[in-house]
């Protein structure tokens, strides 16, 4: 069972992808795992052929306990002498073909319900926490959900508090002109049906990604209380979850894609991550952070460094203000950034050199 | 299609993209941003699915007529055929 965070002690397998004899390679998605943050995609960490599968779906192992045999890529996820995963008494494994929402599974492994037996009606036929809770007789206990948002809750807050406690912060603004980001999304967009359409936030991900190449101090974790740059930008999108909480997926190679890639990549993991479904890599691979609050919100946000990481850049709501431009005052657009930065990485001077990098690069979109 | 057709059409779009909302308390009058959780990736979506079922296809420009529930029905109710 793969660590997806600093504060998990085991996971509980939803349901395996793979089967006895299936080739899998490294970043193959084996199996669904649930934590307090959410349904996980577990990824494999090596290349190998599936000998043997060592939890059933239903089951709860601690991390470390070896998940799965691999032939030619040994055991995934743990020393071989780890103890054997314990069954959860009297559950059933989900079935993985039936559309639910993570609150409905729940339910149901807790109600001992088959999701395939109950009739769904949410989105697209989803089977919902309600009516596995109908199809149970009132025979799942209340507050599920409820219970799902506190440890939600208190993951989180044990995450922030820890970032809070040991990364010594430090926090930079500035404003952008972003009238020709939004011109340039304007044209793109035109003619464009909805799927194929670009959001801001793309360009502004992007932006950080390739300032962040050039000042590599604010990309990267610190190990064992040390600063160590990463040459791969892995950019982490903050996604407010439905029904609360918020996760920070990782965009990989954000700053080696063109503006359609990263606006199809963000649709895909938000999408994902909005329902609560995250792939094990996404959790443990970001090297820095963007916390963009779109549209409708406030003007300014100044975020927690996702600890190992060492920055955060914040991107308020696009607003109008009043500028000033070859001495006249104008209305335009504008974006307030922000970062957050770790004294043991860099400081101002080359915190506000990344940052300006950044603001350049909206206001000359064209290098996006 | 009639403005009660294009309402459901639009709250069913919705329901896909956010399961948690109840049709029956939507309130068709109120801000849909107001009273639903969906960010501008989800409204995307939205109108992805209404491209689909409907064939209109809302321009850019054409965001801030969705306001209300009873205003995109409106929108959508315009421009469908038949």
């Amino acid at each position: 069972m793969p660590s997806l965070g600093a504060d998990m002690e085991s996971g509980l397998l939803v349901e395996w992808r793979i089967g006895p004899g299936d080739r899998v390679s490294r970043g193959d998605v084996i199996a669904v795992v649930e934590t307090d943050k959410g349904v996980i995609e577990a990824e494999a960490f090596v290349d190998g052929t599936v000998e043997q599968l060592l939890v059933e779906p239903g089951a709860r192992a601690d991390v470390g306990v070896p998940i799965v045999r691999l032939a030619g890529g040994g055991e995934s996820n743990g020393p071989a002498a780890a103890k054997p995963a314990v069954p959860v008494d009297g559950s059933e494994g989900a079935s993985p073909r039936v559309r639910a929402t993570p609150g409905a599974r729940r339910a149901a492994e807790r109600a001992g319900v088959d999701l395939a037996d109950v009739a769904g009606s949410g989105g697209r036929g989803a089977v919902t926490e309600a009516d596995v809770e109908r199809a149970a007789g009132g025979a799942t206990p209340e507050g599920d959900e409820e219970r799902r948002r506190r440890a939600l809750r208190r993951s989180i807050a044990a995450l922030m508090a820890r970032s809070k406690r040991e990364i010594p912060h430090y926090y930079l603004a500035h404003t952008v002109d972003m009238t020709a980001a939004l011109a340039l999304v304007a044209a793109r967009n035109a003619g464009r049906p909805p799927g194929e359409r670009l959001v801001p936030t793309a360009l502004v991900l992007r932006a950080v990604a390739l300032a962040a190449r050039e000042v590599p101090e604010v990309n990267g974790t610190v190990v064992d209380g040390g600063f160590v740059a990463n040459e791969r930008v892995n950019v982490g999108l903050a996604v407010a979850m439905r029904g609360g909480g918020v996760v920070a997926p990782a965009i990989a190679d954000v700053d080696r894609m063109d503006l359609e890639e990263v606006m199809s990549r963000v649709r895909e993991v938000s999408g994902r991550a909005r329902r609560g479904l995250l792939r094990s890599s996404e959790i443990t691979d970001g090297t820095i952070t963007l916390s963009a609050l779109g549209d409708r919100s406030v003007e300014e946000v100044h975020g927690v460094i996702f600890h190992p990481q060492v920055a955060l850049v914040g991107a308020g709501s696009i607003l109008e203000r009043p500028w000033v431009r070859d001495g006249r005052v104008e209305i335009v657009p504008t974006l307030r950034l922000s970062l957050a930065a770790d004294h043991r990485a860099s400081d101002g001077r080359r915190g506000g050199a990344f940052l300006v990098r950044v603001a350049r690069l909206l206001e000359s979109p064209e290098e996006l | 299609m009639s403005p009660d057709e294009a309402l459901q059409v639009f709250v069913a779009a919705l329901t896909e993209v956010a399961p948690e909302v109840d049709a029956a308390t939507l309130d068709p009058d109120v801000d849909l941003f107001a009273q639903v959780d969906i960010d501008s990736m989800d409204l995307l979506t939205v109108l992805e699915i209404l491209r689909e079922r409907t064939g209109v296809d809302v321009p850019e420009d054409d965001y801030a007529a969705l306001a209300t529930p009873r205003l995109a029905a409106a929108y959508l109710a315009e421009r469908v055929e038949g």
